[in-house]
């Protein structure tokens, strides 16, 4: 559907996206997840046709792309671009929907055909004659939605459709988009900076850091098997520790973590140096070193308990400071308390080892 | 004074009466000048949405210039035309000098750069972000400018206002290339300077009243309009 090769972006003298590569499949709703200012709004922008890339190739349908042209407009029509501010014209919400299929001279009769089913879908019917001015932030991001999705485009891009939306807003909003994504089966690029959205929402994902993609696949590998320590510090991975490999067995490698070692499965050689990614809720915690088949026990101190949070956040000094979400109900069990020496059990396959540059 | 208060009580009972000269300048003076306002904000208009919505070398350059082009002086102007349109001029052979349609296209080129310029800064007042969702929902060239003069209105029509404004008030140009020539190319301003030079106050008092209604009308239309915009 939509194929980027090496897309570069500047403004002024500064580059915003280096070297794109991002290949997006008809029907698939791909994540762009990515901290304010990384670059997914210009990179919408640049596929949407709004702006011409300093360099690189985009195809659109198997089709390259022209760089200027009456082409583009046809092209641009294939799409709709959801900003991510919303901007609603001085007109009522009915003629808001509409505008799009009047700019491709669609008789009055077959917009009412596509709009007013879409006012149902949407929960707008009530709003139909109202003027678009008057909405709520919530209402006009729904406003701006069902006016895209109205001029039924191959490949839908959502800017942060969410952002700046109360908590009730933005489930409706997120239910609305996976509806449309249901029912229309429409290709969905959308960005997002809230990481939960994207796993929620997204089949694929890639993270946008600096103007670079630094990862992109599965949204489950993505967030459990980060590719470097900016992917990992973006996705929230808690427990980043440096070590160097000692030595391997296999496929199972043994990392000194300054001083403590412990094992994983990992492909680095002897000396590599690297991150432990310990995923908090692979973490188990015991008064007594466990039975269980983890492979790693290291003997800590506890720091820090937060019981407000769902499940309980446990600190643990082990050498390391290491993060450990456990139930509220095995927390009161144990009686864990700061100052009270613990045990912190996890499996070789709940480590991921990441490199780290030097 | 005893004279001025003659004039002024005269000039007010033209007024009543409705008097066939005061009414006839009148309505040319208006006439023209809706013309020349009509004539200079389809050039302008259009040529503010062109010149905002694209980037191209001498934009700024063009604004600028437009710009100062606000305040030139009307003689000037006139000086302009009536050079142009003299009998010995390029364009003399249009025999055009001292008629009502050489006025009209004089107070056209004078205030079109005030449209102009007033419209593309009312234009600029319109968020990006309209241009992009038009564009981004399928709009061509034409439907994109649609938008932003829709959205821009309010602002657009006070800049129009304004021209017709500095238009219907004006008097260097009028008398340049109108000559003041009674029932022909005779407008308020110039009937004015005329009349009084002429030492005849009634006349030009009654059509001063008139021309201080037009501009207070212009005025309360103009603040309504930019209380919307
Ligand atoms: N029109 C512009 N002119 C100059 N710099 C811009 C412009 N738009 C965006 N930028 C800069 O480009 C970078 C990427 O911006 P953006 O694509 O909006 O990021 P994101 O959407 O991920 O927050 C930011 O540093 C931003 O300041
Ligand atoms: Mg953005």
């Amino acid at each position: 559907m939509l194929k980027l090769e090496n897309i570069g972006h500047f403004y002024g003298n500064r580059q915003v996206l280096k070297n794109i590569n991002l290949e997006v499949a008809r029907g698939e709703l791909f994540g762009l997840i990515g901290p304010t200012g990384a670059g997914k709004t210009t990179l919408l922008r640049i596929i949407d046709l709004l702006e011409t890339p300093a360099s690189g190739v985009m195809y659109f349908d198997g089709a390259k792309v022209a760089a200027t042209g009456r082409g583009r407009l046809d092209i641009r029509r294939r799409m709709a671009f959801v900003l991510q501010k919303p901007v609603v014209f001085n007109a009522s919400v009915y003629d808001n929907i509409a505008v799009g299929l009047r700019w491709r001279r669609q008789s009055r009769s077959r917009i009412s055909q596509t709009v007013e089913p879409l006012l149902e879908v949407t929960g707008l019917k009530a709003l139909k004659d109202k003027n678009a001015r008057t909405l709520s932030g919530g209402e006009a991001q729904r406003v701006a939605i069902a006016r895209a999705v109205a001029v039924s485009p191959e490949l839908l891009l959502l800017d942060e459709p969410t952002a700046n939306l109360d908590p009730v807003s933005t489930l409706r909003i997120e239910e609305m988009i996976a509806d449309i994504y249901r029912r229309y089966r429409t290709t969905i690029i959308m960005t997002t900076h809230d990481l939960a959205q994207g796993r929620r929402l997204a089949g694929r994902i890639g993270v946008l850091v600096n103007g670079e993609m630094v990862q992109a696949g599965k949204a489950e590998a993505v967030f459990s098997m980060p590719h470097n320590r900016q992917v990992a510090e973006f996705v929230g991975t808690e427990n980043i520790v440096p070590g160097v490999v000692a030595s391997r067995e296999g496929e199972l490698a043994v990392v000194d973590l300054g001083g403590t070692l412990i094992e994983a499965v990992s492909d680095y050689g002897v000396g590599g140096e690297v991150y432990a990614l310990i995923r908090p809720e692979e973490v188990m915690l015991a008064k007594q070193r466990g039975t269980s088949s983890a492979r790693n026990w290291l003997v800590g101190v506890i720091t820090g308990v937060d019981m407000a949070a769902m499940p309980a956040r446990v600190n643990v000094d082990c050498g390391f400071p290491l993060v450990a979400l456990v139930t509220r109900a095995s927390l009161e069990e144990m009686g864990l308390k700061p100052g009270q020496p613990v045990y912190a059990g996890f499996k070789a396959t709940g480590v991921h080892i990441i490199e780290r540059p030097g | 004074m005893d004279e001025l208060w003659r004039g002024f009580t005269q000039g007010i009972g033209l007024l009543v009466s409705l008097d066939p000269e005061v009414m006839e300048v009148a309505g040319r003076s208006l006439l023209i000048s809706l013309s020349a306002t009509i004539i200079a904000s389809l050039v302008a208009v259009p040529l503010a949405a062109v010149i905002h919505l694209n980037s191209f070398p001498g934009k700024r350059a063009i604004i600028t210039v437009t710009q100062a082009l606000f305040s030139v002086p009307t003689v000037v102007v006139g000086l302009f035309v009536f050079v142009l349109f003299s009998s010995a001029g390029p364009l003399g052979g249009l025999n055009l000098i001292f008629t009502p349609t050489l006025m009209v296209i004089g107070q056209a080129l004078l205030i079109a750069p005030l449209i102009l310029g007033l419209a593309i800064s009312a234009l600029s007042g319109v968020d990006r972000a309209y241009v992009d969702t038009a564009r981004s929902l399928g709009a061509g060239g034409l439907q994109v400018a649609g938008v932003i003069l829709r959205e821009a209105r309010f602002a657009v029509v006070a800049a129009v206002i304004m021209g017709f404004g500095r238009a219907v008030s004006e008097v260097g140009l009028a008398i340049m290339i109108g000559g003041n020539i009674k029932g022909f190319t005779r407008v308020i301003t110039t009937a004015i300077s005329l009349e009084t030079s002429k030492g005849e106050l009634e006349l030009a008092i009654a059509l001063g009243i008139i021309l201080l209604i037009i501009a207070l009308v212009i005025n309360i239309g103009l603040s309504r309009v930019q209380q919307r915009a």
